[in-house]
């Protein structure tokens, strides 16, 4: 594929994928903790479906879209050319192996890396879908890590409602239902903060997120 | 024609009527931002002058598709019965054994309704959901 059909139908596809899910879901984005800006930021989002990263980049406005790179795993995203053309062209995905034993392969490297190139990040703490009848799974530490390696990085809690009944496993074709993404307030982690109160506070302001009913926009 | 032309001279004057309140209104709404200053924020001011935006944004949407005429009022309906529809369902407690059912409604009874309407069958458009739908997707449901 010559360079330029490249860039056309991979900009085309985002679009298309894009007004898709605005289509369906009919996405309202709440900046409730904090706005769009173009702050370095890791966004940390509850994962229930395939669209999650579809409907967070799909509230974004443009210019933060072009600067924000979802993290997927490479063991289900880096299989057949269709896959690889959305993860990589489209949506300019950090792939990372989910699978890496101790001392093979380097998530949180490749993560840091994206970093330090000056992208924002969209990571799902859970690590992989949530298909359980359990609002949030336990969060994974990779997001631990990550923070201590680059600490001056905003990290922003977000919740996707609905979309688990929108598309559930399973199924192929999606139900228009109204969904929700809401962007809480940034943290950061503590000088001193522990693995297990870190990842508590993010949980607690994660699920937080998904209770608020009426927020105050700002 | 003779029977059409008082009813699309009555349509042509209704909308006139609209088209000058919604103008009087415009006409205030200005009013009042210029006495206040137009980079002043003020809410109910604000408030007021979307509102009268969206009106004149209905107006156009339906006056539109009367213009088109039969076809244009149809898909006007359809749609905003999908979106009311969808408003509907997201509110609804539903399972997941729901979703094949949810998909029907949307996909197969929705464009029926409209379609049976477009074609006039009165008969049918008058049972399809209360009959046919509502026998037919709990059925699905259950399966």
């Amino acid at each position: 594929m010559a360079a330029w059909t490249r860039v056309v139908s991979s900009r085309a596809t985002g679009l298309g994928i894009s007004a898709f899910a605005r289509l369906v879901t009919g996405v309202q984005p709440r900046w409730i903790g904090c706005g769009p800006s173009l702050t370095q930021r890791i966004y940390l989002a509850n994962h229930t479906s395939h669209g999650d990263f579809v409907l967070i980049w799909s509230s974004m406005p443009p210019t933060l879209r072009a600067r924000t790179r979802p993290v997927a795993g490479s063991d289900y995203w880096d299989r057949g050319r269709m896959r690889r053309f959305i993860i990589q062209d489209v949506f300019n995905a950090v792939l990372i192996d989910r699978e890496a034993g101790a001392g093979q392969g380097d998530p949180i490297g490749a993560m840091r890396a994206a970093l330090d190139e000056g992208s924002s990040l969209i990571l799902f703490p859970e690590g992989t879908r949530n298909t359980t009848d359990e609002v949030l799974l336990p969060l994974k530490s990779g997001i631990y890590h990550l923070a201590r390696q680059r600490p001056d990085v905003e990290l922003v809690p977000v919740w996707i409602e609905n979309l688990n009944r929108v598309l559930p496993k399973g199924e192929v074709i999606p139900v228009p239902l109204l969904c929700r993404v809401s962007f809480g307030a940034p943290m950061r982690l503590g000088e001193s903060q522990s693995k297990a109160d870190f990842l508590d506070a993010l949980r607690t302001a994660m699920l937080s997120l998904g209770r608020s009913i009426d927020p105050v926009e700002p | 024609m003779t029977s059409a032309d008082p009813l699309r001279n009555q349509t042509l004057m209704l909308f006139a009527g609209l088209g000058v309140v919604l103008l009087v209104a415009s006409g205030i709404g200005l009013a009042l931002k210029w006495r206040i200053g137009f980079g002043t924020p003020h809410a109910t001011i604000d408030n007021l002058n979307a509102r009268i935006k969206s009106w004149w944004l209905l107006i156009a949407v339906i006056g539109g598709a009367i213009a088109i005429g039969k076809t244009g009022t149809v898909v006007l309906f359809g749609f905003a019965s999908m979106l009311a529809l969808r408003e509907f369902v997201t509110i609804s407690p539903t399972r997941r054994g729901d979703h094949k059912a949810l998909l029907m409604a949307f996909a197969v009874v929705l464009p029926a309704q409209y379609l049976l309407v477009w074609i006039e069958w009165y008969g049918m458009f008058t049972i399809l959901i209360p009959v046919y739908a509502f026998l037919f997707l709990p059925i699905i449901s259950a399966l």
